[in-house]
């Protein structure tokens, strides 16, 4: 048993790649756990920082600032009743969260948090990735036809007609960040979501600055499609509130509803994480080829364990302004073991054979935490674009942008190639 | 031929003479329970996918009768009611009903009384316009503004607690002036408030008026031309963004407005993001004519000659005032006794719904909730 453990710690392959079923099996337990986690801390930071933006305190009841409030509102969906349409069409009705929920989750099976940090390494990743990821629309177009109502209809209509149009921009970026790995000696690229970091790596560069401005463009059009993918202001049509009430889920409750939104954040996660791999250097720590020096590798690898220590000490802080009313005094408490925690979990984290280990982990956690807050910032900054407008900026704009950049940088790309053959001929 | 019994029925008949499964047509009721119909409207859509053919309002889930309570009541009891009306812009909806009694007693407050009016009815303009704004770019999506909104119109709410003891149904005028005299450091506060308030006003702006998604959900939607607006009896803000230069407080000056410079925004379009730029001028405008009247406030009394039992003679008045959605009118008849004989009201939202079915016609569903939300209609005037 120590041996197995122990094969794997030095081994240089994803579990799954080197065939280890059991080390396979625990990083897809921990990748789900890890994943409902950073949904529930998602949702108290998306109310938080929203909140924040609004000029409000959002939740502050339950739990010391709130902290406890997804918890609550979990509890509390779980404990609902379970509503279903007398006239809606049970399995499918059914089978709709379900596969929201399931395309939403198996795409993390390629997700690189290190280079041996995943459950597989698969060769076709991003294709993998993408064609999981749109299995959602399907889901959803279920689910708003389940319903049996006008407005769930409609939303499903919007959705799956929004998803299929960005889906091809999203391509056409994603195929520039592809061929920018193949530029080696060899000439051959690679659709794995470790090769295309490794190839950045090599190459020196993160990909967001490859061949200045293409890569950035790219990156941009990824961005914004991303977004309208996830259904997410200023693209929620499918949900928009104010006009489809609900939009798909409105005929939705309790537990099924949770699995859409738990869906809908993990797919957010999920082409955060596309971005981070294709275009900011995956679990690459910044500046891995310019600061070299193994002191440059010390002062990056003791980042995760500041932050944790970071988090605790404004746990700490918020202690010591926490009111001093007897009513506060759980929560004080709470909030105190709480911090305790985090601080004792940054202090794991400076163990030299954990930091090491870890260091990726936290680097790509960082960039696609970034992103998070990038859509809850959209969320509080843009209205709603109308549904034709939607459709001219996928169609119109972002296409065109796509297919111009990866003309452009199949030129550039190939241009040293060009110069031999013809120029010097 | 069935009996049209559906409401739909003004809806073109020939069209729904169509087969019975027609997939290009949806009928979706919008509403009472809707998130962006502002309360309790209901709006039948028909739609082709996402266009909208055509719609019918269907109003009348928040009656409660106010004009026949008029009846029953003396014209000092029935005061307060009229504040529930628009209940965003009660004090407006005072001062037309307090200057319609006094025309038809034959009675004017007192200047002093009329300054302090207008400070409140602008003040109310203000409140009125910011809830526009705020659950308009809600509707369209952009949830912030809402707060910003909300955040601002919580210190003119305070003024007015502070003067009469209410937010929002004030009752702050009484028919001859006023009955209470302003508090202490009234005058500071609301020249506080005017230099807290203008730049929110530009934050609201740089939120929204050059925000691309906003200009292209806003701009050419729901046009309405100037002939439109006055065939349809339109008026207010709405009015006015489609070229109409028609605000009462300079059309027919009422209260002491006619003693006090400010100008009429107009735009030129009638669109929705016309009609934004409008309602945005309006509440700069507001700012000045209240520190006109701040820096003018006279001494003196507050209240006029007004009889314990208010007989008025014979006769019928209208008095309309520019309330913040347009012209709200009062028509009140009396027989002599101490009730009105018949109160009716022009209550400008419901004169402005009308107009919905044509603003919508041929645009996208998404365009109805902009539209209903760029007419700020508030369905307890439309119902009363």
């Amino acid at each position: 048993m120590l041996d197995y453990v122990k094969s794997y710690l030095t081994s240089n392959l994803t579990p799954g790649s080197a065939g280890n079923m059991f080390w396979a099996f625990v990083y897809i337990v921990v990748i789900f756990l890890g994943l409902s986690v950073a949904v529930i801390a998602m949702n108290w930071l998306e109310r938080k920082i929203l909140a924040h933006m609004q000029v409000r305190l959002g939740p502050m009841r339950v739990g010391p600032h709130g902290l406890l409030q997804p918890i609550a509102d979990a509890i509390k969906l779980l404990l609902k009743e379970d509503i279903m349409p007398a006239e809606a069409d049970g399995f499918v009705f059914w089978m709709a969260p379900l596969l929201v929920v399931l395309a939403a989750f198996t795409v993390f099976i390629v997700v690189p948090f290190g280079p041996t940090h995943a459950v597989t390494d698969m060769n076709i990743g991003v294709l993998f990735m993408l064609g999981v990821s749109s299995l959602s629309a399907l889901g959803i177009v279920m689910a708003g036809w389940a319903s049996n109502s006008h407005y769930p209809l409609i939303g499903a209509l919007r959705s799956s007609a929004q998803m299929v149009s960005y889906e091809i921009a999203m391509g056409m970026a994603v195929i520039s960040a592809v061929m920018m790995t193949s530029l080696n000696q060899q000439g051959t690229g690679t659709l794995s979501m470790i090769g295309i970091v490794q190839a950045q790596q090599a190459q020196g560069v993160w990909f967001i600055f490859k061949f200045f401005p293409l890569g950035l463009v790219a990156f941009f059009i990824f961005a914004v499609a991303m977004v309208a993918e996830t259904n997410r202001a200023p693209f929620d049509l499918p949900e928009a509130e104010s006009e489809l009430t609900a939009g798909f889920h409105t005929e939705y409750s309790g537990f099924r509803w949770s699995l859409f939104f738990l869906a809908e954040y993990s797919a957010m996660i999920a082409v955060s994480s596309i971005a981070v791999t294709l275009w900011l250097g995956g679990w690459l720590r910044p500046f891995p080829n310019l600061l070299t020096t193994s002191k440059w590798d010390l002062f990056f690898s003791l980042f995760p364990g500041i932050t944790f220590l970071f988090l605790a000490g404004m746990c700490f802080y918020s202690t010591v302004r926490m009111p001093k009313h007897p009513l506060f005094r759980i929560q004080t408490i709470g909030l105190a073991g709480f911090g305790v925690v985090l601080g004792l979990i940054g202090l794991i984290l400076f163990i030299p054979a954990v930091r090491e280990r870890v260091q990726d982990i936290y680097w790509f956690s960082m960039k696609v935490a970034a992103f998070m807050y990038l859509y809850i910032w959209y969320r509080g900054t843009f209205p709603r674009y109308r549904f034709d407008q939607l459709m001219k900026v996928g169609w119109k704009i972002l296409l065109p942008m796509g297919l111009g950049v990866l003309i452009l940088t199949a030129g550039v790309g190939l241009w040293p190639l060009i110069q031999q053959t013809i120029w010097n001929r | 031929m069935t009996e049209p019994t559906s409401s739909l029925s003004h809806l073109d008949l020939q069209e729904r003479e169509k087969p019975f499964l027609d997939a290009n047509e949806l009928v979706i009721n919008m509403g009472p329970q809707h998130p962006a119909t502002h309360g309790v409207l209901r709006v039948i859509l028909r739609l082709d996918g996402e266009k909208v053919l055509g719609l019918e309002c269907v109003i009348g889930y928040l009656h409660r009768g106010v004009e026949k309570i008029a009846e029953n009541r003396t014209y000092t009891m029935f005061n307060p009611y009229v504040d529930r009306m628009d209940y965003v812009a009660a004090v407006s909806n005072g001062l037309g009903y307090c200057e319609a009694v006094e025309k038809l007693l034959g009675v004017e407050a007192p200047p002093r009384a009329q300054h302090v009016r207008v400070i409140l009815t602008e003040l109310n303009r203000l409140t009125s316009h910011q809830l526009w704004l705020g659950t308009h770019a809600l509707d369209i999506g952009a949830i912030t503004p809402l707060f910003y909104t909300f955040r601002d119109r919580e210190e003119i709410l305070k003024i007015f607690e502070k003067y009469c003891g209410a937010r929002l149904t004030t009752h702050a005028f009484r028919i001859g002036g006023l009955q209470y005299e302003t508090y202490d450091g009234f005058e500071t506060e609301v020249k506080n408030f005017l230099t807290f308030v203008a730049p929110k006003i530009d934050e609201y702006e740089e939120l929204l008026t050059t925000n691309r998604i906003w200009v292209e959900r806003t701009k050419g939607v729901g046009i309405l031309s100037g002939e439109d607006c006055i065939a349809l009896g339109v008026t207010g803000p709405v009015l006015r963004a489609s070229g109409v230069k028609w605000d009462l407080r300079k059309a027919q000056p009422y209260a002491n407005y006619k003693n006090f410079d400010f100008e009429i925004p107009v735009g030129q379009n009638g669109d929705t993001y016309d009609r934004y730029l409008v309602r945005m001028a309006e509440m700069r405008q507001s700012l000045r004519i209240i520190q006109q009247a701040v820096d003018a406030l006279p001494e003196g009394p507050i209240m006029a000659k007004v009889p314990k039992v208010m007989k008025p003679p014979v006769g019928e008045v209208y008095h309309s005032i520019e309330a913040p959605k347009g012209e709200l009118g009062y028509f009140i008849v009396s027989d002599g006794s101490t009730q009105p004989y018949r109160l009716r009201v022009r209550p400008p939202s419901f004169v402005n719904l009308q107009a919905l079915d044509k603003m919508c016609r041929g645009q996208l569903v998404a365009d109805v909730i902009a539209v209903i939300g760029t007419l700020d209609i508030v369905l307890g005037e439309v119902d009363r």
